[in-house]
């Protein structure tokens, strides 16, 4: 057990050597693969980042009811007791038209404007929270009310954030693409490496056979090879996306402070960090094995 | 310990590199395998390591029939044969010292054992102290004696040399026989191919003679361990 251990232990020096040999191709290789890695990690994290920013912002789904400027009173009572009785209503609540201004004033800084106006041009409202989440009953509710009578105008407020979600969607798939052929290309390079690393040492594994090498024994510094330097490579891709994680935080910091909004991006949480780690090392290994068993067959003695 | 019998190799493309060869050499003997270059004596010893198969009859090793051993189980049958190389095949990217380890990494030594050991083999061929060279800085002659080292340093029962003495001349040939010779004495089975008259003349050693792939009958196959050849092989074994 030992012993096997120490002898993994020197394969993987082995390997690890073969990598740092020719620093500048070792250094280029991993580079290569972490730019690669990069471009579709990049892109789930940016999507991670509005896909967190749209939930903040849309938070549960409303619908406005916007009732016509002469409803009364009573009219009004009535609505409410309607809309108090509809099964997909969560809870209502009314912002009547002088409420709805008051805050208009407060919360825009227009109050000079809002100063000025001869009337009040608010109509009074209803602030629906909704039982269903789905887009599709929620626009069916939304035509529902929109009939009822007084209601001039009924809109679900968090239609956008359903827009962009399916954006998202189309987002992610682009991601899964990318990150599809790009793990090909991370399979491919490590392939080629490893070729040309096998092409190298054909005598050694020639030598190694004849005295009695068994093929794993072979295999093993390759395969080794492969992983350590898809390891590499993913940590060079988590490097790349946190640095310009780090160039964007500081621009947007700029901006969004032009907008009194606190949003950041965040970096890569823990468990993405390992799977991205873990992903690129196998494919690294894929592609060493892939590359030794097309190659090394072909090396027998003579 | 090593048993041909009727055994045919044609290379392809038609090349009858042996024919109907049948001899048996004895756990602990050593033996001469001579004939003029083209004979087949190369072939024979791929054979016995399995790097080439034959084409019909048997070639047994420590009782196992080489001929149709499984790829998987190769290995296991060269850590028993200590291989030497006509073109020594040493590795020219590392030192002496490397050279020697690389049977013993292959099995698996720990690092204390594995560099006793490589040092032993290299005292035994008298090398000991060019450890740190590499073989590119090594004259012919100690090329051959590293690939005896790497050959030995997993203490084979059985050694195979395919002309170790081919192209030294006579001083370093005699040096090599001699190292041999003290393998020979501590028990060890050698086969060893040679067109090297001087080295033949030694009569204590048996000798089998390939002619165009053909046993020739003065090494008779038929007394493969005959008495007189083996009692003729036993005083340098005392």
């Amino acid at each position: 057990m030992m012993r096997g251990l120490v002898q993994h232990l020197a394969v993987l020096r082995t390997a690890l050597r073969r990598i740092f040999s020719s620093r500048l191709g070792g250094f280029f290789n991993i580079l290569v693969i972490g730019i690669a890695l990069s471009l579709p990690a990049g892109m789930y994290l940016l999507l991670q980042n509005v896909q967190g920013l749209v939930t903040q912002l849309s938070g549960t789904p409303q619908i406005s009811l916007f009732l016509n400027l002469d409803a009364k009173t009573d009219e009004i009572g009535k609505l409410r007791a309607q809309l108090a009785q509809n099964p997909a209503i969560d809870r209502v609540e009314f912002v009547s038209r002088a409420a709805a201004l008051e805050q208009l004033k407060q919360s825009t800084g227009l109050a000079d404007v809002i100063g000025g106006l001869q009337q009040n041009p608010l109509p009074d409202a209803f602030v629906i929270y909704p039982k269903p989440v789905q887009a599709q009953a929620l626009e069916t509710l939304r035509n529902e009310l929109a009939k009822l009578p007084k209601v001039e105008q009924a809109q679900l407020d968090s239609a956008w954030a359903y827009k962009l979600e399916a954006l998202l969607k189309f987002g992610r798939m682009l991601v899964l693409i990318l990150a599809g052929l790009l793990s090909l290309a991370l399979v491919a390079i490590t392939f080629n490496t490893i070729r040309l690393q096998i092409l190298t040492q054909s005598s050694e594994i020639e030598v190694s056979k004849l005295i009695g090498a068994t093929n794993g024994f072979i295999r093993r510094p390759f395969l080794y090879f492969g992983a350590a330097q898809g390891l590499l490579g993913g940590i060079m891709a988590w490097l790349i996306i946190t640095l310009s994680l780090q160039l964007l935080n500081f621009q947007l910091k700029a901006l969004t402070q032009l907008y009194a909004s606190q949003f950041i991006l965040h970096p890569l949480s823990w468990g993405d960090s390992i799977s991205l780690l873990l992903f690129s090392m196998y494919l690294g290994w894929l592609g060493a094995w892939l590359s030794v068993a097309r190659h090394l067959s072909q090396i027998e003695p003579r | 310990m090593i048993s041909f019998s009727q055994v045919n190799k044609r290379y392809p493309g038609g090349y009858q590199a042996l024919k109907n060869v049948s001899f048996r050499i004895a756990a602990g003997e050593m033996v001469f395998l001579a004939g003029h270059s083209g004979a087949g004596k190369s072939t024979l010893l791929k054979l016995i390591a399995a790097i080439e198969r034959p084409n019909s009859g048997s070639v047994l090793v420590n009782n196992q029939n080489v001929g149709v051993l499984k790829e998987r189980a190769l290995p296991y049958l060269r850590r028993n044969l200590g291989i030497i190389f006509q073109d020594h095949k040493l590795l020219f990217d590392r030192n002496a010292f490397d050279n020697v380890l690389l049977p013993l990494q292959i099995c698996g030594f720990d690092h204390r054992e594995s560099s006793k050991r490589v040092r032993a083999a290299l005292d035994k061929v008298g090398l000991l102290k060019r450890e740190k060279s590499h073989p590119i800085a090594l004259s012919g002659g100690e090329q051959q004696r590293l690939c005896i080292a790497r050959a030995i340093v997993n203490r084979p029962s059985i050694l195979l040399a395919d002309e170790p003495t081919g192209n030294l001349d006579a001083a370093y040939a005699q040096e090599i026989m001699a190292i041999f010779k003290s393998f020979h004495q501590v028990g060890a089975t050698l086969l060893i191919s040679t067109h090297d008259t001087s080295v033949l003349q030694d009569t204590r050693v048996r000798t089998i003679e390939l002619k165009h792939g053909e046993l020739q009958p003065a090494a008779s196959s038929a007394a493969p361990a005959g008495p007189g050849k083996s009692a003729a092989t036993r005083p340098g074994q005392a």
